[in-house]
């Protein structure tokens, strides 16, 4: 029983297996988005709830208060400020809803992914394609948002769209997103997860300059130092650059930073996701 | 499958027809911390088999099955299914591998017919050719009727029947199914032994994984008993139940040390072969279909003990798991 002859042919470790391979790829992208068609709710609940409400009591009732966000800063200001800042919270939400929270409950209490684990693609692919997914899900996010945060403030926020950096930014910005869910979804688990939506969401959401510019802070200097931490930080930046007007942080730091970010998230995301597959 | 490979223009991944389906080479686990759960394991599952892998829980056969379907990683040995090298490429491997584990994995968010439907696109097919064969499939496990509704509305069977047209969806050389009847009612495990013998019948390799010693004798071709990571014994029922060499199996309990009744039955029941402890009872195996049970109340009497139970039965699966291991297979 023991005499075992190895089998006849060798056959060579391919990236994907013969054929297949992208078809499979891309059938977990169409999985996750026809679960996105089947169910719009949930799409339009966590796209378009949090930074309607943002706008509206930011740009619209406290403007109408007299308040405002700061007293030196018009109603237009405060609306241009918050338009890149609703698309950094509306990215940052996909990337928690679409991929972490979908990945916690797959991974904690059904074990669903499982079968998706056993599909003939190196299991690092499997991870890959569920980031692919929660981009594209935050690209189309920040879509919907825009008009929203458009139209809702009391004044219009000023516009000035540079297309070339849109179109290199946003993609970028979810992907670095995404990869943030696929991080949270592999380390946090079903007990944990309420720790984690109150200790990193919250402070990433309030503290990422997506109700303020990041120069704004230079009047409190160590906010400003700690916001550089918070990834957040740099796709509301990214965008304030992108679409408005506005000052913001150099885009030699932004680009850079965020591609860190992505690329550091993305390899810590994959190896916890091989772990909690493969023992 | 096959058709899948011959696409592809590059040689065929399937190993030729005379080659095993699985084979295992001194195949261990030591998970980190030390327990180690599979111990140097060597077994090969012939094509078109069905190898019942039967061990009480704890005994190794979850670990092993995920070595070998790539969700475990080897700490030795090696293994091969189809041909293929699970550790060297798992990716390539799981191409012939279906698995339907302990727990219902369904995707929640999608229906029947489309958890079949994205399983055969997750493995290359495309989705006119997923969508033909998930119908068929459907009606093959009879789900036609449930091909629109949410997995979650399923009750166990039907689940489980689900999981299995999953597994098989893509053509795999091996199917491989954990403790499959686990909780389902007796209707439902009938309809589910068919269903695995059908595709057994239809040519199908499975590996079956099981503490259920009525689903071994019923569905396997051949047995391979396992405990603390190593194999005991291989062989078809018949053999092993040959091999413990006795007609009649007497359980025994007296109001005495079963130790002591046990030595008192083996040096006096007449044919006795083995006498083990077993909780408040012995088992006894007796060569012979003579009068047992006179015998082991006659040895009794001579030794003034009182029986509480006696109980004469044939040879069975669980019989010589007791005689290789001196222990239950069944949970308490």
């Amino acid at each position: 029983m023991s005499t075992v002859t190895a089998p006849r042919q060798a056959v060579p470790a391919p990236i994907l297996p013969p054929g297949g391979g992208w078809v499979g790829f891309a059938a977990l992208l169409a999985r996750d988005l026809t679960v996105l068609r089947k169910r719009p709710g949930d799409f339009i609940g966590r796209t378009i709830i949090q930074p309607l409400l943002f706008v509206f009591v930011l740009g619209y009732v406290t403007p109408k208060l007299g308040q405002g966000l700061s007293l030196s800063a018009s109603a237009n200001q405060v609306a241009t400020t918050l338009l890149a800042g609703m698309l950094a919270v509306v990215i940052l939400f996909q990337g928690i809803f679409a991929v972490g929270m979908p990945l916690i409950q797959e991974f904690g209490y059904t074990r669903e992914i499982e079968d998706r684990a056993l599909s003939p693609l190196p299991v690092a692919l499997v991870a890959f394609a569920k980031v692919i997914a929660g981009t594209m899900q935050g690209l189309l996010a920040a879509l919907v948002v825009f008009p929203l945060a458009f139209f809702v403030p009391s004044s219009r926020p000023d516009i000035d769209i540079h297309w070339a950096m849109l179109l290199t930014l946003a993609p970028l910005a979810a992907l670095m997103c995404s990869s943030l869910g696929l991080f949270i979804g592999t380390v946090f688990d079903p007990r944990t997860v309420t720790a984690m939506a109150a200790i990193i969401l919250t402070p990433l959401m309030f503290l990422g300059c997506t109700l303020y510019p990041w120069r704004t802070l230079g009047t409190i200097p160590w906010v400003q130092a700690l916001s550089l931490a918070n990834p957040l930080t740099y796709v509301s930046e990214g965008f304030r650059a992108a679409v408005t007007p506005a000052a913001h942080l150099s885009l030699l730091v932004i680009y850079p930073v965020l591609a860190g970010f992505t690329g550091l998230l993305l390899w810590q995301g994959i190896r916890h996701f091989q772990r909690r597959i493969v023992s | 499958m096959q058709s899948l490979v011959q696409h592809s223009g590059r040689p065929p991944v399937t190993a030729p027809p005379d080659e095993a389906a699985v084979r295992t080479d001194g195949l261990a686990k030591t998970y980190p911390g030390g327990v180690a759960a599979v111990r140097g394991l060597g077994l090969t599952v012939r094509r078109g088999e069905v190898l019942a892998l039967l061990g009480p829980n704890g005994a190794g056969k979850s670990t092993t099955v995920g070595m070998l379907t790539t969700s475990v990683v080897p700490t030795a040995g090696r293994a091969w299914v189809a041909g293929v090298d699970v550790v060297a490429h798992p990716a390539l491997a799981r191409r012939n591998i279906g698995v339907v584990p302990q727990h219902n994995t369904l995707d929640r968010s999608l229906n029947v017919r489309e958890n079949l439907a994205f399983h055969g696109r997750f493995f290359g097919m495309r989705a006119a050719r997923a969508r033909s064969e998930a119908d068929a499939l459907l009606e093959r496990v009879a789900l036609t009727q449930a091909a629109g509704r949410p997995v979650a509305e399923l009750s166990g069977g039907m689940a489980q029947r689900l999981m299995i047209a999953r597994a098989i969806m893509h053509h795999p050389a091996v199917l491989f199914l954990d403790e499959p009847t686990a909780g389902l009612d007796p209707q439902s495990r009938i309809a589910l032994h068919d269903l695995v013998r059908e595709l057994n019948a239809s040519g199908q390799t499975i590996l079956l994984i099981t503490h259920d010693m009525e689903e071994t004798d019923q569905l396997a071709d051949r047995v391979a008993i396992i405990d603390r990571g190593r194999l005991l014994a291989l062989g078809t029922p018949d053999e092993l139940k040959r091999s413990v060499a006795a007609d009649t199996v007497v359980k025994v309990v007296a109001e005495t040390d079963p130790a002591a009744l046990a030595a008192l039955l083996r040096a006096e029941v007449p044919g006795a072969r083995d006498a083990h402890v077993l909780d408040d009872a012995v088992i006894l195996t007796v060569r012979g279909n003579g009068a047992v049970f006179p015998d082991v109340a006659a040895a009794a009497e001579r030794a003034r003990l009182a029986l509480r139970d006696v109980r004469v039965d044939e040879p069975t699966l669980e019989t010589v798991f007791i005689t290789l291991t001196g222990k239950e297979l069944r949970e308490r």
